[in-house]
């Protein structure tokens, strides 16, 4: 059923001229979808390496308070709407690609971050004092037994904030970020159907591809004992 | 093995642990009882200094713990919790292993000596090495804790209520299978438990807190026979001196050396036999002395033929390393107020009756 209105779908994409129009950008989609992909890998990239650490420091804090205030920055990140992030970050960091790198990573950060929290937290309690009587240290049990018990929940978060990620990177466009928001624009300021969605379609199926990327990660990485996918 | 020197641990101006003194020999099972709050399982975190003790001494093997750096020293001390806490993320074998891998062991040494600890708690290692905690069943999961506990063979063990969550069936089970693998290890146990009757079980000395107090250290034996005051006595039981029922065998009540006939025997020597211990029954054994039947005293008396033609079939017998909780309940259940004692071999030894049991029971309370 799927499969017949895909390809109904695409008989009638193809009788309408769409796809030839599409296929007419395909320097610039190649082109355009590596610096797009460049921007998600660079943020994302950022987003974990800060998101995580940071969900570990506010997990183990034996300070409630400190964790809390730096979850409630973070949220408040993340109230402020995309755009306004870019155009924030424009007028201190300039046109260009580290403002958009800027705003990327404040959006990423929030679902790292919060599930680093909430997977190291999930983790019973009788474990850790399991660790700490066997003779752990504080690293050790981190280690062998925090993370890779949380670790299904921390890529669930990492695979919300691609997919966040990849979908927010046209805007990045507007303050000369590049990427595939270049055409989608361009493509609603030229009223071009074609152009727009040589954007936008790509764009859609990246977002699917890091999606399929990070779950397999997540099947493959996540031990056998605590993965409820196998 | 293990020494308190005058133990307290304060939490918050509350005093948890109040200057306890004891000490457990190596290879004995100490059983720390109380009701909550009692102090007993912050006692026992203060030995591997999961706690660390306000104010006192504890020496693990001679060495004052505190000069130990605290890692070393759990690495040398087993510890097994109530929820069991196996880690989920690693096989049963990455878990049992988890202590000798922290500690360096070679690899191929720790996972053969976690097979033959998993054969020793009945859990086929074919089946049960590459699984995964959850597929395992709780009584199953605990097995495995404990022998976790045991794989980098350390001298001390700490059991925080370990079979305090598996349902009474298995946990008899599991307590038996404990007290086989301790028989054969002899590791110096402390265990903590409120339930009397495990420590009754499993313990060479009971230690009683209240309120942060070691109110009473001693063997259970008299615990049960000796409680030092009201408090001790009530969380023992009103029935306490059935309980020590469990800690005599059959054999320490047994009189030996018992009467007996043989098929061919007369009834007329059956009668004779009686008559001089003034017993109202005889039992009757095979060829080579396993007991076979009995004869009663109003059967015999007086009337001509043999043993084998008059006796009756026996209703039940106990062994001699059974416990007398066993004997007097065959006892109530049969209506009986003696039974014969045989051994493993079936072969007849001697009996035990009512009166001896309660003889028995009794002589600790005329002593005093």
């Amino acid at each position: 059923m799927v499969l017949l209105a895909v390809f109904a779908l695409g008989v009638w994409a193809q009788a309408s001229g769409i796809v030839p129009a599409i296929l007419k950008y395909r320097e610039d989609i190649v082109y355009l979808a590596r610096q797009h992909m460049m921007l998600v890998a660079i943020s994302g990239g950022i987003a974990i390496a800060i998101g995580v650490p940071l969900g570990i420091v506010i997990a183990r804090s034996r300070l409630p308070l400190l964790g809390a205030a730096i979850g409630q920055v973070i949220n408040l990140g993340t109230t402020i709407p995309t755009l306004a992030i870019l155009a924030l970050a424009m007028t201190v960091l300039g046109l260009g690609t580290p403002s958009a790198l800027f705003g990327l990573v404040v959006l990423t950060l929030l679902p790292v971050m919060l599930n680093t929290v909430a997977g190291l937290k999930s983790v019973p309690a009788p474990l850790i004092e399991a660790a700490r009587g066997m003779g752990m240290t504080g690293a050790q049990i981190l280690l062998k037994v925090e993370l890779p018990n949380a670790m299904f929940v921390i890529l669930a978060g990492i695979r919300t904030a691609l997919a966040i990620n990849v979908g927010t990177v046209p805007l990045a466009f507007l303050i000369g970020g590049g990427g595939l928001g270049e055409l989608i624009f361009t493509g609603i300021d030229l009223m071009e159907p074609g152009l727009l969605l040589a954007g936008a379609v790509p764009t859609a199926l990246l977002a699917v591809l890091v999606d399929i990327i990070v779950g397999q990660l997540q099947f493959w990485l996540v031990p056998r004992g605590v993965n409820p996918l196998r | 093995m293990i020494r308190l020197d005058h133990v307290s641990k304060i939490f918050a101006g509350i005093t948890a642990v109040d200057g306890v003194d004891m000490e457990v020999g190596a290879g004995e099972v100490c059983v720390l009882l109380g009701p909550s709050g009692c102090g007993k399982t912050t006692t026992m975190k203060m030995i591997n200094r999961l706690i660390q003790p306000t104010s006192g001494k504890i020496f693990v093997d001679g060495r004052d713990t505190a000069t130990v750096d605290e890692v070393t020293l759990r690495r040398s001390i087993g510890y097994v919790i109530q929820q069991i806490g196996l880690f989920p993320n690693k096989t049963v074998e990455d878990n049992i292993c988890v202590v000798p891998d922290l500690l360096g062991h070679d690899r191929r040494q720790s996972r053969k000596r976690a097979a033959q600890l998993l054969e020793m708690v009945n859990l086929d290692p074919g089946i049960f090495l590459k699984r995964y905690p959850k597929e395992l069943s709780g009584g199953q999961q605990q097995r495995v804790g404990v022998v976790r506990a045991l794989a980098a063979d350390p001298p001390v063990l700490l059991m925080d209520e370990p079979f305090g969550a598996i349902d009474p069936i298995n946990r008899e089970v599991i307590q038996d299978e404990f007290m086989k693998l301790q028989a054969e290890l002899k590791k110096t146990v402390v265990f903590v438990s409120h339930d009397i009757d495990e420590a009754v079980k499993m313990a060479s000395r009971v230690a009683i807190f209240r309120a942060g107090r070691l109110i009473q250290y001693d063997t259970p034996d008299n615990i049960l026979a000796h409680p030092v005051d009201s408090f001790v006595a009530d969380f023992v039981g009103s029935d306490r001196t059935l309980k020590r029922l469990r800690l005599l065998k059959v054999a320490e009540a047994m009189v030996g050396d018992p009467p007996l006939v043989r098929a061919d025997d007369t009834l007329e020597t059956a009668a004779r036999l009686m008559a001089e211990r003034g017993h109202v029954s005889i039992v009757m054994v095979g060829p080579r002395g396993r007991a076979r039947g009995f004869v009663r005293l109003d059967a015999a008396h007086g009337r001509p033929g043999t043993v084998g033609e008059h006796h009756e079939k026996l209703p039940c017998m106990v062994n001699l390393r059974d416990d007398l909780r066993t004997a007097v309940s065959l006892m109530f259940m049969h209506d009986l107020t003696w039974l014969p004692c045989v051994d493993d071999d079936g072969f007849y030894r001697g009996y035990v009756t009512q009166r001896g049991i309660t003889h028995l029971l009794g002589a600790t309370y005329r002593d005093r």
